[in-house]
Formats: C-alpha cells, structure tokens, sequence
C-alpha cells in the first residue's frame, strides 16, 4: 500500500492520502479520470466494486472503491464538488462497464452529473421526480410526488453532457431507439423477468439488437431509510432485499458495524452465522434450479428442489422462528441459541444433499433439450465479467475466482476447507452447473463445522444505545448470488450518516444487454435465468 | 340463515363468521326469487372453487407464494394451482409483495384488464399498509388507493398456511355473492371506480 501511494503521489502531486483499513485516495474531479485509468492500467485494479454517492451537505461526491483481481487489494479514490445548484464530476463510464449503471444511479440519487457518460437518465425513479431524494435536504413531502396510477411518462431518448475543447460543458440529446427500431416490450409483468423488471427490447427478426433494462418496479429507498433509523434497526432491513440470501445480508451489516464499533463476536456465534449461511447458500440455489428449469419448461424439477428447499426452512424456523424474514444475526452475536435438534436436523439434510443433486442432475443437466438450450447461449467473457463486475456464481462460471470467502475471508472461512468452483465456458449451462456445484460445497462446509459448534455465549455484551465513531468502514461477504458490500458512514451519532448497499444483482442486470445482443429472444429468458438476479436486490 | 360452508374446514372454525352472516343477511333482505337464487348458487358453487390467480409478485411474499404453488402446501387442492400469466385469463390477483409509486400505474391496468368477475387479496403488510418501508419516499401506503381490496392476509411474509386462509376467505365471498341483478360488491366496485377515475394517458 505505501508502495502504491508513492508512486501516485509522484504522478499526482496533488492527491492526499488517507490511510485506513482501505487507502483512500483524494483527487480534485479534473483528474479523476486519468488517476482511475493510471490504477486500473498501471496497479491492476480492474474491478469497480461500487460508486458510493455522497452528500456532505457543505460538498457532494462520489467515493470509488477499486479491487485488484490479482492482488485483491482494495482501494478508495474520493472526488468532490462544492456546486450544489448544477453538481458535475467527470465519468469513467470508458473505463469500466459497470460504471455507467453506477453513475447513473448516483445521478438519480444525488443529482449529480456525469460528463461524458453515454446514457444519463434517471434508473430508478420516475422521469418528473422532483428532488433528489438522498441529498439530506430533499423534501419528503408526498404531495410533491404523489403515488399515481396515471402511466408512468416515458422517452425513447435520453441525455449526454460533452465537454467541448475550451471547457464549457453542453448537453447533447441521444436517441435510445430510433425510428426503424421494432421495440418489443418484456415485463414488469412477466413470469420468466424473476419479479418486476422490465426489458425494452429492439429485435431485428427473432435476433435481438439492444435491450434497455428498465428498472425502478420495486425501488423501496431502503438506503434512505436507514438514515432514520438506528444501527440496530436497519438489520431488518436486509431480509427485505435478496430474501435468499437474508443470513448473508445480516452478516455482512453486522460485520461492518461491529468492526466499526469494536464489538468482539463470541466463537459460538460466528460458526453459527457461517452455517446460516451455507444453509441458506443450498436453499438459495435449489430454488434457483427450480425457477430456471421451470422457465425453460421442465416444472417439475421445481417440485423436486423445492422439497430440499423446504427441508432447511424447517430447520430455520425451530431455531429463528420464520420461515423467511428472519432476522436472526445481530449486533455482537446471534438473536437466540440454537435449537436443540439443529445438529440432528443438519445431518438428515446432509445425508439426502447428494443423492439429491445426483437425482437434479439425472432429470436435468444431461438432458439433450437442456444441454440445447443452455450451451454456448449467453457466453460471457472474463473480461466482460470484471469490467461489469458479474460477481458469484455467475461470475465464477467466466473463470473469474471472485468468491469473497476465498478472496478476503471473513468469520472464520479462512480455516474452513473448500473449494471455488470455477468453470471457463461463460455460458449459461455453466451457470447452472456452477450453482449445482456449490449446493456440494456448502454441504461440506457445514459437514466440517455441524460437529464442533463451540460452547458458551452466542450474543456478546453490545449497549443500548450503540453510537459509532466518526469515519467510515466498508466490508464485503459472500451473497448467495455474488459480492455484497456495505458502506457506512458515521457522523459520531446513533444513526448512520449514510448507509450504502453493493448488491450483486444490479451488475447482473446491467450485463443483460450485453450479452443478449445478438441471441435469439427466446434465449433472453435463458440467459436472464441462468443471470439469478432478484429485482427487490436490484432496486434496493 | 343460510350457512356458507366449506369442505375443507368446520363453520365454527373460522374466525370471522360475523363478517360473512352480514353478507348473507344483506343478500336475503334484498329477496331474490327461487329460481334465480338456485342459479346463483349454482354459479358460485362453480367459481368459488376455480379461482385462478394471475402470477403475480413483486418481492418476498412471492416467493411463498411459489411455495404455496409446490408440492408441500399444494393449492391444486383447492383448484387455485392454474396460476396464469396473463390477466385476461386469471380471476383474482394475489398483490404479493410492495408497491411502489412506478409500479401502481402497472397494477391499475392489470387490474382493469382481469376479466369479470375479479377480486384482489392484498397480501403482506407491504401491500397493506406499506409495511416497514411505509415512511420511504417511494412506496405506496397501502393499495387501497390503487384497486379495490376484497380480502387482507397479514404477515411479514405471511406463512403460505395464511395465504390459504385468504384465498379460502375470498372463495367464501364468492360464494355470497349474486350474479343475477348485480348488488353486493358489484356496487360497492362501480363506486370505488367512480370515486378513483383513472385519468386519461398522457403518453
């Protein structure tokens, strides 16, 4: 890291550093461009994790968290502007793919644009939305922007802002479609789109030319709502995005909290969070297998992984009273032990896991219809999957190893024996296969921890009223269907000054253009699958 | 008076029996003739166990929803398993999950293009009320102000033993309702449109 500061400080003389668990860079806007490019060419950081908006209420900005695939270091580089009224930063929409969805939503959220990002539209909210809503001076007041049920205004173009030679900046309009475009419309009503997500779709015959990946359906403003809330309260919340994967998402915010506030975690009750975990990892997939071969027509594999699926409900329910919403991790531990048949209940389940993906595998991934449907349809490239930050499973499947277990291990994966399964074809049958893969490893995961679940406390001493120090921290876990992170920023209060969630599904979605373009329409359905986003994730 | 009975389950079971009996008394008191009252009977024997709902669902209540649908709850049991994807074919949408201001405009015109007769079950206290999401400043405090509601299933997601319930409850207003002479909620529907009018496109 002092390496790498050295040699930028020598290209930028005037950067500032900031040395925390992650170096954060701080660059004056006009540079940013060229800083970003230097790490990404010259240090490697070729992976945007996320763009972080931010309103410090004297200045708005941006915080840009980079990784290396190579070294999986982390870095931060932070930009900022004084101009409240017509806020403007540059855009590195060039240089990662992933960026101009980031930017985008930072726009919609903040207010804040980009030049020279290609598409400069609102992704969530509505086209006349008045206000941006996480600036902290927004005005919530509901008259301003009543619930409708008028059709939503819609345009077929949007807007670039182009610097021009001597500095001044100018708004261009750009057609989305044009004219001769035969636009078909996918969604949000659609069973095979996984929930409300909409696909403006332009084919050419059955081939498809571009897909506009229309978001927003289910956008909740839970990162809003955190503000308001205290540490503790804002938990729940992440039962509520990826319901899959709701253990992992509680891990993740604990673990970022706790780091913050210093709170040691009891032995006990970091074994138990990872076999949350895991469990709900086999649960996540086998309804993934379920919904992705019923979408391509073979409903009963539904019935058949729904059966395992229902299985480990059973054993969250005894031991965190839900079948879905839990809310079983918390602040310095676990909600409650666990029940006294868990281990007993685990290792029924242990034993059918084979046999079963045995059985999965049997009905579906041999068969010569889904072998036609899934091979070489959809290819990703590693290098596509990076740029677009495709993370998980699907990432995995591009050859890309990103597993954050292995990559910056947490709660104890370090010690625990695994292995990532990565496969080199990017196509949408070794998506598939890849999730089949993990149901074995996290059974053998949990076969490793189900018999030495250390004794004694599961919920360590945490105050009432926890406040945090003035800083921010950013921690990463392992989704169920990729790299979920979360940034908080604290202003010394019980509340977060803000809470910023990296969800894996919004870089999925943002993928699907791309490599849909070009394939038959009836593939769209297979690669959106074979993709695994939930929208409430995507949405936030 | 007349006792609106279920296979599945024992009059005195349920719990809001008085709610139905004020439904029953409400179609004695506007007196029907013999033959007209068997034909209704008829009829809602006959929807009252077919509903078919439209596939539906925004966010976690989907999904025990799609458990609802597998083999463990098994709605075919009730004759509600032909989920369609298409409005025109379906009797009742199941609201599973929140509704945000981009999304109610969507829901108003599934709901105008349901065939008659629909009904809507407002599931989830997302779809009720907002749920935890109700003070975010992109959510619809509850659908009543998008679509008329017959039956409410609480619960953060209801347990698909809950969704039952409901859609057992909508099939016993079915079964109170009159087909020939349209009073009931045929009327109390006409009112609510009258009373929320959905505004020309604008597009």
């Amino acid at each position: 890291m002092a390496e790498l500061q050295d040699k930028i400080s020598k290209r930028f003389p005037d950067a500032t550093f900031e040395n925390g668990e992650i170096l954060l860079i701080n660059i004056a806007d006009a540079q940013l461009h060229d800083l970003v490019k230097s790490l990404r060419d010259e240090h490697g950081f070729d992976y945007l994790v996320t763009i972080v908006g931010m309103d410090w209420t004297t200045s708005m900005g941006c915080i840009y968290y980079l990784t290396s695939t190579a070294t999986r270091q982390l870095v931060s580089v932070k930009v900022q502007t004084a101009d409240r009224d017509k806020p403007m930063l540059h855009s590195i929409a060039d240089l990662y793919r992933i960026a101009g969805i980031f930017e985008r939503e930072v726009y919609d959220f903040y207010g804040i644009v980009f030049i020279g990002n290609p598409d400069m539209r609102r992704l969530f909210l509505n086209i006349d939305w008045v206000g941006y809503p996480l600036r902290k001076d927004y005005d919530a007041t509901p008259e301003l922007n009543p619930v409708s049920i008028e059709n939503e205004r819609q345009s077929d173009s949007t807007y670039t802002w182009v610097e021009q030679a001597d500095g001044t900046v100018e708004k261009k309009e750009v057609a989305v479609f044009t004219e001769e475009d035969f636009v078909v419309n996918i969604g949000p009503q659609h069973p095979a789109t996984h929930g409300v997500l909409r696909f403006r779709t332009s084919v050419d015959g059955e081939t498809i030319k571009k897909i506009d990946v229309y978001m927003g359906y289910i956008h909740r403003g839970v990162e809003k709502l955190c503000e308001d809330l205290s540490y503790m309260q804002t938990l729940h919340f992440m039962d509520r995005l990826d319901y899959f994967s709701a253990h992992n998402y509680h891990h993740g915010l604990c673990l970022c909290i706790e780091k913050a506030a210093g709170i040691e975690v009891p032995e006990r009750a970091r074994v138990i969070r990872v076999l949350m975990d895991e469990l709900s990892r086999i649960a996540s997939h086998c309804l993934f297998i379920g919904t992705f071969c019923m979408d391509l027509g073979a409903t009963t594999m539904l019935f058949y992984t729904l059966r395992v699926r229902e299985q480990i409900l059973d054993i969250m329910e005894k031991t965190c009273g839900a079948r879905m919403t839990f809310n079983y991790d918390c602040l310095g531990g676990v909600m409650a032990d666990l029940d006294p048949d868990f281990v007993k209940d685990v290792k029924e389940l242990l034993a059918v896991i084979p046999k079963n993906v045995k059985e999965y595998n049997k009905i579906f991934t041999g068969n010569v219809i889904a072998k036609n449907r899934m091979e070489g349809v959809g290819v990703l490239s590693r290098e596509d999957a990076i740029s677009y930050g495709v993370s998980g499973p699907s990432g995995r499947a591009s050859g890309w190893a990103c597993d954050v277990r292995k990559t910056h291990p947490y709660s104890g994966y370090e010690k625990i024996e695994f292995e990532q399964v990565v496969r080199t074809e990017g196509d949408s049958m070794a998506r598939f296969k890849n999730r089949v893969d993990e149901i074995l490893q996290s059974a053998h995961i949990i076969e490793q921890l189900i018999d030495n679940i250390p004794e004694g406390e599961w919920l360590a001493k945490v105050p009432k009223v926890l406040k945090l120090p003035v800083g921010h921290w950013f921690q990463l876990v392992e989704g169920c269907r990729g790299v979920f992170g979360v940034y908080i920023e604290s202003d010394g209060g019980t509340k977060p000054y803000r809470l910023k969630l990296v969800t894996p599904s919004l870089t999925a979605a943002a993928v699907v253009d791309h490599i849909t373009s070009g394939q038959k329409i009836a593939d769209l359905i297979t690669i959106g699958g074979s993709l695994d986003y939930i929208v409430p994730d995507m949405d936030r | 008076m007349r006792e609106i009975t279920t296979k599945s389950m024992p009059y005195d079971a349920w719990k809001d029996n008085e709610y139905i009996e004020k439904l029953v008394k409400e179609l004695q008191d506007s007196g029907a003739n013999v033959i007209v009252g068997s034909l209704d009977k008829l009829i809602n024997w006959g929807r009252s166990n077919s509903i078919w709902p439209l596939t539906f669902a925004t966010s976690c209540c989907g999904i025990e929803f799609v458990s609802l649908g597998a083999a463990r709850f098994d709605m075919a049991r009730f004759g509600w398993e032909v989920a369609r994807s298409s409005p025109r074919q379906a009797d009742f949408i199941m609201v599973a999950g929140t509704i945000v201001n981009r999304m109610a405009p969507v829901l108003r015109r599934l709901y105008d293009q349901l065939a008659e007769p629909k009904y809507v079950i407002s599931c989830g206290s997302c779809a009720i009320s907002g749920g935890p999401f109700r003070k975010s400043y992109h959510v619809a405090r509850g659908i009543e102000d998008i679509v008329p509601v017959d039956v409410y299933v609480p619960g953060c997601p209801p347990r698909p033993e809950a969704m039952i319930y409901g859609i057992m409850q909508l099939s016993r207003k079915i079964k109170v309702e009159r087909f020939f002479g349209g009073v009931n909620r045929q009327e109390s529907r006409k009112q609510y449109l009258a009373e929320h009018p959905l505004e020309a496109d604008n597009a």
